[in-house]
């Protein structure tokens, strides 16, 4: 779980002396288990706070803990580490590896942690089948939908196990239709492995239906509903 | 999935990669070729010192003659005492071997100590002789003059002025006379070792060679182009230095020299006694010809000392120019565009690199460490510069086929066969007629200018016609795939570095 406070990012700016202050003291409790959307208006500091969740970057200042650990102090290969073992990302824009089949590009996540190749190959065809796309192994990523491509992109987030899935707008370049899919996957996953899900979303509808709810707005984030329903569905 | 994804990398920009790897190819093939033809020059130039120098020689000794030295070659055809008037003929042969003017000799002693030096394998003498041979009748006119004392006299010939100071002078006309002037050159060879120097140059095409027993007898070889020249068949007798030689063979040989006798002989006949105008040396090991020289230069102080890249330089003709040329602007060309093969593959990897941001953010973002990146990066490169290498290879047998083909006949000429004989110089100034001295005091003239110059500057240079090959040695291919490993490795190297420096947050640029 993640003991998160007065986390800041700080970014340089255009001009020389400019400082873009994207999160500005983030204090949060995530625990295990827990499913949480962050709404909040764009340029607001949301994907930032996921990329320093996901390992992706490094906060300026505050505590970052991950399972006890401290992720702002880590080392440059502890954090790829974390990153490969624990933390499975979900993108807006998919960010599948043009070149490679959707088995591939599910195999890509279990490379660094030095799985072999057969069992490389059994486990993204296995995480595939689970997202509904047993029949599209060798597909490359022109030859699948949006809504496949992202099923795609889940299935590599979800193959190594991890104990987190961060999702950034996930459903954000899909139809409505099809975002009530992947939400739907997502949700269900969520509640048969027992993971840790946190998403960022604009879409209201959805956020409605998760049980903790948080918004950013100028770098700072507050919780707007507790967990109700917690994991029950 | 290292291969699978480089595979399918390499596929997806395959035109560009097609681009890295041609213009990697060219570098290579140039190179590759223009090798090829410098190997081809260096082999032509080696075939033709070969067969100047003898097999293997590595060094060659000579020495310049002291000022003056070989001036003076007088003949002696003595007239008689003039007492009247009235025509008067002499008949007249001679025949002197003498070193060439312009040539100085060199002790034996000197050799034993070359031979003796270390890291010489082996040394042999040559002595390289000029024979030169008149013979025929002159024929004067005396006319008495009556001269007062002290008169000067007018002397109908050049140079020829009586002195006055008796009642009777006489003065000679003009000679007329029919001279048969014949020059030849001999060169006395080393006998016990035919593997190397001048006899190793020889082909025998009838006859016998030369051999140790004739270290001490009158026997000769004869240049079969002067052989045929002058219808000398093996079993004839030959006047050399005023000796009978048998030709015992007739040999091929593009040496200028047109009788080859044992040293001993020509020792003999020039009164050389112990000298030698020529060492050939052969180094143990062709690396250390060059100290080997120095040793040389130590033992015979004031001689030239040669070694095969100086006998190289040497030769000169449309062989030497093309084999510089290609050392020089073919070389540099070759590495010019290598080295704007690898610009070319530098900026088109870190371009791809860039327009990869996403895609390795994202494998970053998966936990892929920089180092999996950047090695995925150099394996595409390197591999793109291995299929530069191939295309390479073969652009360079073809162009090395191509100049095989396509060069024309080179010719070689070395300015003479004797390293310090160079300037070419004839007889200087010719050898003198005193043609008889009076008591009246009628002097004849000087005769005889360099004649022997022109046909002795025209033996000096042998032009040697050789074929350009372009053979294509195992070492730059190796050196090629090198090249090819190198332009890859840079390239990917500097793709890699940008590779490197790409964050994991860099997975969430825009889609471009
Ligand atoms: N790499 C970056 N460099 C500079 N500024 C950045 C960078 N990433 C984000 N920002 C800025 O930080 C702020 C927060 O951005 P972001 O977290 O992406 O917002 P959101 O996801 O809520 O739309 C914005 O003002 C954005 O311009
Ligand atoms: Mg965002």
């Amino acid at each position: 779980m993640y003991e998160i406070s007065g986390l800041t990012k700080i970014y340089d700016g255009k001009g020389k002396n400019e400082k873009v202050h994207a999160l500005q003291g983030v204090d949060v409790v995530i625990p295990d288990n827990d499913m949480l959307a962050i709404q909040g208006p764009t340029g607001h500091g949301k994907s930032t706070l996921l990329q320093l969740l996901g390992g992706l970057d490094r906060p300026t200042g505050g505590s970052l803990k991950f399972d006890g650990q401290e992720m702002a102090k880590m080392g440059e290969m502890s954090l790829t580490k974390l990153r490969a073992q624990n933390f499975g990302y979900i993108f807006q824009g998919f960010n599948l590896i043009p070149t490679l089949t959707a088995q591939e590009n599910v195999e890509t996540a279990l490379v660094p942690l030095g799985v072999s190749k057969v069992e490389r190959r059994e486990r993204a065809a296995k995480a595939l089948t689970d997202v509904g796309l047993g029949e599209r192994l060798g597909h490359l990523q022109t030859e699948l939908s949006g809504g496949q491509q992202q099923r795609v992109a889940i299935a590599r987030a979800l193959v190594k196990e991890p104990k987190v899935i961060l999702a950034d707008e996930p459903t954000g370049n899909l139809d409505e239709e099809t975002r009530d899919d992947i939400f739907g996957l997502l949700e269900k996953l969520w509640a048969d492995l027992g993971l840790t899900v946190i998403m960022v979303t604009h879409d209201s509808a959805l956020s409605k239906r998760v049980p903790r709810l948080a918004q950013i707005k100028n770098g700072k984030l507050t919780i707007k509903r507790e967990s109700k329903t917690a994991n029950a569905a | 999935m290292f291969l699978t994804y480089l595979r399918r990398e390499l596929r997806r920009r395959s035109r560009q990669a097609f681009v890295i790897a041609l213009g990697l190819a060219v570098g290579i093939g140039l190179a590759i070729s223009v090798n090829a033809a410098s190997n081809g020059a260096k082999a032509a130039q080696a075939s033709v010192l070969q067969s100047l120098y003898g097999v293997g020689t590595d060094i060659t000794v000579t020495q310049t003659a002291v000022r003056g030295t070989g001036g003076t070659q007088g003949f002696g055809i003595t007239g008689q005492s003039q007492t009247a008037t009235g025509t008067k003929t002499t008949t007249a042969t001679q025949d002197r071997a003498t070193v060439e003017p312009g040539t100085g000799t060199i002790a034996t002693t000197t050799l034993d100590k070359i031979k003796t030096a270390s890291g010489v394998s082996g040394a042999v003498g040559s002595l390289s002789l000029s024979d030169f041979k008149v013979s025929g009748t002159l024929t004067q006119s005396f006319k008495e003059t009556q001269t007062q004392s002290p008169g000067s006299g007018s002397g109908g010939f050049p140079g020829g002025g009586g002195s006055g100071g008796t009642q009777r002078s006489f003065s000679a006309g003009p000679p007329s006379g029919n001279f048969d002037f014949n020059s030849t050159t001999i060169q006395g060879v080393d006998v016990s070792d035919s593997s190397m120097g001048p006899l190793s140059t020889l082909s025998l095409s009838s006859g016998r060679t030369l051999a140790n027993a004739d270290a001490s007898a009158a026997v000769a070889l004869v240049n079969s182009s002067y052989a045929t020249q002058n219808t000398i068949k093996v079993g004839a007798t030959e006047t050399l230095g005023g000796t009978k030689f048998t030709v015992v063979g007739i040999v091929t040989t593009s040496s200028t020299e047109d009788y080859f006798i044992p040293l001993a002989e020509a020792q003999k006949i020039s009164s050389e006694t112990g000298k030698v105008t020529t060492v050939y040396v052969k180094a143990a090991s062709s690396t250390e010809i060059d100290a080997v020289a120095a040793e040389i230069q130590k033992d015979a102080s004031g001689a030239t000392v040669s070694t095969s890249a100086d006998l190289a330089n040497m030769v000169s003709g449309s062989l030497a120019s093309t084999a510089s040329l290609l050392n020089s602007l073919g070389k540099w060309f070759a590495i010019g565009v290598l080295l704007a093969a690898f610009l070319v593959a530098v900026l088109f990897t870190l371009s791809a690199v860039g327009r990869r941001t996403r895609e390795l953010g994202t494998l970053k973002a998966l936990g892929w460490t920089s180092r999996r990146v950047v090695r995925q990066v150099i394996g595409e490169s390197v591999v793109t510069g291995l299929f530069g290498g191939a295309l390479g290879i073969g652009l360079g047998f073809l162009g090395a086929y191509a100049i095989g083909k396509a060069a024309p006949a080179l010719s070689a000429s070395s300015s003479t066969s004797s390293a310090s004989n160079a300037n070419g110089g004839g007889f200087p100034g010719g050898g003198s007629f005193p043609t008889g001295s009076a008591p009246g005091g009628a002097t004849g003239g000087t005769g005889g200018s360099g004649f022997a110059g022109a046909r002795n500057a025209a033996r000096g240079s042998s032009d040697i016609t050789v074929h350009l090959t372009a053979p294509v040695h195992l070492n730059i291919l190796l050196i090629a795939v090198g090249l090819a490993v190198l332009g890859g490795l840079i390239a990917g190297a500097a793709g890699g570095w940008r590779a490197s420096s790409l964050r994991p947050a860099d997975a969430l640029a825009k889609v471009s």
